[in-house]
């Protein structure tokens, strides 16, 4: 566990570092946004400049497990959440397949496998907020295996 | 007797007659048993002036082919319109292999109809009964659903349910956004109403024992919270605002009590609220989605969903003890439990093959079976009188209506003319 969130982290260097390349502020305002956490201001111009990270991640057919580019992209946001006092929804989505209530379970438990570890990264859990969908707002209609895919997912918002 | 029955009838068709006649979903019968029993409706008569708004009779025709027990005669294979026994030529039904004949006169009364309806058995050459409905001046198809009921009751022994409802959701797109209606409707899908409209989903409508409310699961406060509306009124009143979770509404037996999911504890679990004290009660302990609870007749126990077992399977939790009883084995996924009224059999949504349907399960030997054969199959919901049930599928990428007897003989759709929908709950008898 303690391994693969170390190997994470190495991971989000790299691609803040590449993220970094592509902006106009180069490896700077990423090595800024790196060192960051410890003090806390205001004026953040290092988050403004910074290219916005995808807020959705993705889950297998009726599971919660985080799968590895879940948690380097996690690590990534755990990283801009710290120290940020505003709150953050994270929204549970399922697909169509399987019974209504329980998919509003299930969209549940993937958004709290998701704050459980932003909370492990650091993040105060009284910043984040869990609610589910279920399947009642699927991101793409229609009943293909891609379409479900896109819709078992949580929205970081 | 049956002046009584429509005393309560009439309360609730007053709310629902807003819209008129115009139905929104439309029967479709796939399947009916290999013999129906040929049944012709004559037209009956009518002493008042003007035309009537409905075909009586071609409603009752239309209720019983619906049963699927039922093969009514059409109209222009019918050789006489007899209106009363005595004007019955046995022979020349006999011919047609007619095996009962309704024959009925409709006359106006000081505030609406009076229904006199006979039923004769061709072959036993004689009269079962005459009966009388009467209704209100917008009540002509309760008027029709009553007599189906008398009919199908006295040749099947089965208590009809055509003068039942159903509540379901419907979705739609309005000026590019999402719409969410939870409706009423006649059980033939006729006269659907809105209940009320939404901005956010809903879902889970389940109707009081008596009739008169309806509890479901609304997002528009920004998470999902239970809520219970009186149908007539529209009076309603949110009842639970906890975080996470507030979800599957079903009221006890007796109406005093709603099972419900809370997940305010960390994770879904079973709650029970009774509604004269407001006191909850959890009723389940497990780190598992425990979820979907539906009461046993007797008000003595729950069945719900619960995957503490790995995947979801069907659960019993006895309320005085607390015991939990797994109950379903047979597939790695069962959910949404309903029992018949009968407490024997129990209706769940299965996953045979990778394919959602819904079967049953004898509760007593644990024996399986799978009704349906659409696709993507779920929400069922039983009639009162047990023979059927009502269920959402999906067919060319649109979320219908259908239903399936119990012992999956009789099938029929009921798609909508608008939008998505979903989520039937079959209402109970309203007397």
């Amino acid at each position: 566990m303690l391994k693969s969130v170390k190997t994470g982290l190495g991971l989000a260097c790299v691609m803040a570092v590449m993220a970094g390349c592509s902006s106009t502020d180069t490896d700077d305002s990423a090595q800024q946004q790196m060192t960051q956490v410890q003090e806390p201001v205001i004026d953040t111009p290092a988050q403004e400049t910074a290219v916005p990270l995808d807020n959705v991640v993705y889950f297998d057919f009726d599971q919660s497990l985080l799968k590895p580019d879940t948690r380097e992209l996690l690590i990534q946001h755990a990283d801009r959440m710290r120290g940020n006092a505003g709150t953050v929804r994270l929204e549970g989505h399922a697909d169509e397949l399987g019974t209504r209530e329980y998919n509003l379970a299930l969209g549940e438990r993937r958004a709290n496998a998701v704050r459980d570890f932003l909370v492990l990264q650091g993040v105060d859990a009284s910043t984040l907020e869990v609610i589910s969908y279920g399947e009642e707002r699927p991101a793409q209609n229609g009943s293909s295996e891609s379409a479900r895919q896109m819709n078992r997912r949580v929205v970081i918002n | 007797m049956i002046k009584n029955l429509l005393k309560t009838a009439f309360i609730i068709a007053v709310a629902s007659i807003s819209l008129g006649a115009r139905a929104q979903l439309v029967v479709d019968i796939t399947s009916g048993i290999d013999d129906p029993t040929p049944i012709a409706v004559s037209p009956f008569s009518w002493s008042g002036s003007g035309v009537l708004a409905e075909d009586v009779s071609g409603i009752i025709s239309a209720d019983l082919r619906r049963s699927g027990l039922f093969a009514p005669v059409p109209k222009e294979d019918m050789l006489s319109f007899p209106k009363n026994p005595e004007e019955v030529v046995f022979r020349d039904w006999r011919i047609l292999g007619t095996e009962y004949v309704v024959t009925g006169r409709i006359e106006p009364q000081a505030a609406g109809y009076l229904l006199t309806f006979d039923l004769v058995n061709i072959f036993g050459r004689q009269k079962m009964f005459t009966k009388q409905v009467s209704g209100g001046s917008q009540q002509l198809r309760d008027v029709a659903h009553r007599a189906a009921d008398e009919i199908f009751e006295a040749i099947t022994g089965i208590r009809g349910a055509f003068s039942t409802q159903m509540i379901y959701v419907q979705e739609d797109t309005r000026g590019g956004r999402p719409s969410y209606a939870l409706m009423q409707a006649d059980i033939d899908g006729a006269r659907a109403k809105e209940i009320r409209r939404f901005s956010a989903p809903v879902m889970s409508p389940m109707w009081s024992p008596n009739g008169q409310e309806v509890a479901y699961v609304s997002f528009e406060t920004g998470r999902p919270a239970i809520f219970r509306e009186n149908l007539r009124t529209g009076a309603r009143q949110q009842l639970t605002n906890f975080k996470g979770i507030n979800s599957s509404p079903t009221w006890s037996p007796d109406g005093t009590k709603l099972a419900m999911v809370l997940s305010k504890d960390g994770n879904p679990e079973i709650y029970v609220l009774d509604l004269n004290t407001r006191k909850f009660t959890r009723m389940t302990r497990h780190f598992s989605i425990d979820t979907e609870p539906n009461w046993m007749p007797d008000g003595k126990s729950l069945v719900f969903t619960s995957d503490r077992g790995g995947k979801p399977q069907i659960y019993q939790l006895t309320l005085a003890t607390g015991q939990v009883d797994r109950l379903t084995f047979d597939g790695d996924y069962n959910a949404r439990p309903r029992v018949s009224p009968d407490g024997k059999t129990l209706v769940v949504v299965h996953r045979s093959r990778g394919v959602f349907t819904i079967a049953t399960m004898d509760i007593n030997t644990g024996r399986m079976r799978v009704l349906t054969e659409t696709t993507l199959d779920e929400s069922p919901s039983i009639a009162p009188n047990g023979a059927m049930l009502m269920y959402a599928t999906k067919r060319g990428g649109k979320g219908i209506l259908a239903a399936v007897s119990l012992d999956a003989g009789v099938k029929y759709n009921l798609p909508s003319q608008r939008g998505d929908v979903r989520e039937p709950a079959w209402s109970p008898y309203f007397d």
